[in-house]
């Protein structure tokens, strides 16, 4: 807090000794100034390390030398390292999609209002706060072929014993089927968010106007909470690209490597294999991937808003 | 007026269905961690078991030093989140009054950036300090997860509260110290509170950097669960049991604080765009 010290005798003597009655704006870069240096220290120092890292050719426990763009050559002609860069990319379009859906139905009806809302909204957000180790776990359980209590569950309505994440085919939507689960209240409480900020009278016009329900929503109601939607598509992208706990703890990326996104990948040569220059490399193209992806989107969020101030 | 009342029912069961997923999932899993082996092998399954296997929870503290995982997950959550709040709050003080928008930015991108990449640096870096057998190592990183919480949470906590208080108080000579400290940060005690629920829960359930970080004596809670499985073969009665252990504290903080959490996100997440 010492860094707050010259800014205060800066104030007093400004305030004693200024000839003039106007003040200055108070300074409040000091404020920021601590959280900048932390940030730097485990934000920003790790990023130029992983960079230097990536160009040299390091297996822990050997010697170190200079490599070049060898790591990224290496990566550019890694089957493994593709196969998990679409896994990632269906894994993430799954993941979006769900929650997005689902999300907006459910805010669209915790936005009404109805008995016990508050309680059945705070058991809706319980599977985003609960730990996604301990939920991976249950779910694996839930999945097992024979004791399983979801393949019980299919058999009520008739439908055939399923692998679920123990099938090279089925292991991708089951896993999403748990991040669809555990992530939807997130969406669902940001576009609550921009349910909120709807004014009500275009609705009572529309209303007098003959409009129906599916009208209102179409017209009205989709176009304003638009910018809304397109922040929870962009950050359940950016989480579903990152995820990592719910994969691992059930699957590890198997069986085999079917389910290995590139942070499964990244893991295991960087914490496995301990080949950090490798490692690294990966960790860099996979950053420059999700803040691509991200730009994209963004950008796409520009382009309708200025397409919406157009039509009006 | 009786459309309008069959209206509120309807949704009442909407809002059910909808919610039906998640209340499922938790009963079955406490009633996974109260039953005895046979019942959780029984085909077709047990929901309420005739005998309830308390022992579950009995094993497992005593059969792994989850009591010392746990006491390392509180300091190490306790310690991220406090460091936090007192480099947090005072940032987003700062940059709300700077108006400062491009630092969210900063926020963004490190919401961007995989918590792996900072691991490969961070594991050499404390290793070659030789301070991996401790929990530091831990606490330091999990400010990646505390630190942009708290900011994000407490520049859009200060975007709303009104400035003119401070004004009349920078006019009477206060410092911007004094100002942030007396005037400012009393109004904020909401957003702190928000701020502080939302920082122990997401560092309470990281496991990532555990996972890497940490020893036998070092494990945080969500890392001994996940260590569990594969010791030899685990029973799922004490499985589960641990799972509701691990997860039992944020669930309740998430009950009791629902209004705050709610709130802290919506405002948290739509300032992120």
């Amino acid at each position: 807090m010492s860094a707050i010290a010259p800014e205060r005798a800066g104030v007093t003597t400004q305030g004693i000794e200024g000839s003039q009655p106007v003040r200055l704006a108070p300074n409040y870069w000091p404020f920021v100034v601590p959280a900048l240096v932390v940030v730097g220290a485990v934000i920003v120092f790790p990023w130029a390390f992983t960079l230097w890292m990536s160009v040299n050719s390091w297996t822990l426990g050997q010697s170190r030398s200079f490599a070049g763009m060898e790591n990224y050559l290496r990566l550019a002609t890694d089957p493994r390292f593709w196969e998990s860069l679409w896994h990632t990319l269906t894994y993430t379009f799954l993941s979006v999609v769900g929650p997005m859906f689902l999300g907006t139905v459910a805010a669209l009806i915790f936005d009404a209002k109805f008995p016990l809302r508050g309680l059945l909204r705070g058991v809706f957000v319980m599977p985003m706060m609960a730990t996604p180790v301990a939920v991976a776990l249950v779910w694996t359980m839930m999945f097992h072929p024979q004791l399983g209590v979801l393949n019980y569950l299919l058999s009520l309505v008739g439908i055939p014993a399923q692998e679920w994440i123990f099938n090279v085919n089925t292991v991708i939507p089951s896993l999403v089927a748990v991040e669809t689960w555990q992530w939807t209240p997130l969406v669902m409480l940001i576009v609550l968010g921009g349910l909120a900020s709807v004014p009500r009278e275009p609705f009572e016009s529309a209303e007098i106007d003959g409009a129906n329900a599916w009208q209102q929503f179409r017209y009205l109601t989709l176009p304003m909470i638009a910018p809304f939607l397109m922040i929870a598509v962009i950050i359940r992208t950016i989480d579903a690209l990152k995820s990592f706990d719910i994969i691992y703890a059930m699957t590890q990326g198997g069986p085999g490597t079917a389910s290995e996104t590139i942070n499964i990948y990244l893991y295991n040569t960087a914490f496995s294999y301990y080949d950090m220059g490798y490692g690294s490399a990966m960790a860099v193209v996979f950053f420059i991937v999700i803040v691509a992806l991200s730009f994209i989107l963004l950008m796409l969020r520009q382009r309708s808003q200025w397409i919406d101030a157009e039509g009006r | 007026m009786s459309s309008r009342l069959l209206n509120k029912v309807g949704l009442f069961f909407a809002a059910l269905v909808l919610v039906s997923p998640a209340i499922l999932f938790f009963l079955w899993m406490i009633s996974l961690s109260l039953k005895f082996e046979i019942d959780n092998g029984a085909y077709p399954p047990i929901l309420i078991p005739e005998h309830f296997a308390w022992s579950n929870y009995a094993m497992v503290f005593q059969e792994n030093d989850f009591l010392l995982y746990m006491w390392n997950s509180v300091l190490v959550t306790g310690t991220a989140t406090l460091l936090a709040l007192l480099i947090g709050v005072p940032a987003g003080y700062g940059i709300a009054r700077l108006k400062a928008e491009r630092s969210a930015v900063v926020i963004m991108i490190a919401r961007m950036t995989p918590g792996l990449s900072y691991l490969i640096p961070l594991f050499l870096l404390f290793q070659w300090l030789g301070i991996l057998g401790t929990l530091w190592p831990q606490i330091i990183i999990h400010l990646v997860v505390t630190v942009p919480i708290v900011v994000w949470v407490m520049i859009g906590y200060f975007e709303t509260t009104p400035m003119e208080l401070e004004e009349a108080a920078n006019i009477d000579g206060a410092s911007s110290w004094q100002v942030f400290r007396l005037v400012a940060l009393p109004i904020a005690k909401p957003g702190i509170v928000v701020a502080f629920i939302l920082s122990i829960i997401f560092s309470w359930n990281n496991f990532v950097f555990g996972v890497v970080l940490a020893s036998r004596e070092t494990r945080t809670l969500p890392v001994a669960v996940y260590n569990m499985l594969s010791y030899e073969q685990v029973s799922w009665g004490p499985l589960a049991a641990a799972a509701l252990v691990v997860t039992l504290p944020v669930l309740v903080l998430t009950l009791f604080a629902q209004r705050q959490i709610v709130a802290g996100l919506t405002a948290g997440a739509v300032k992120g765009g």
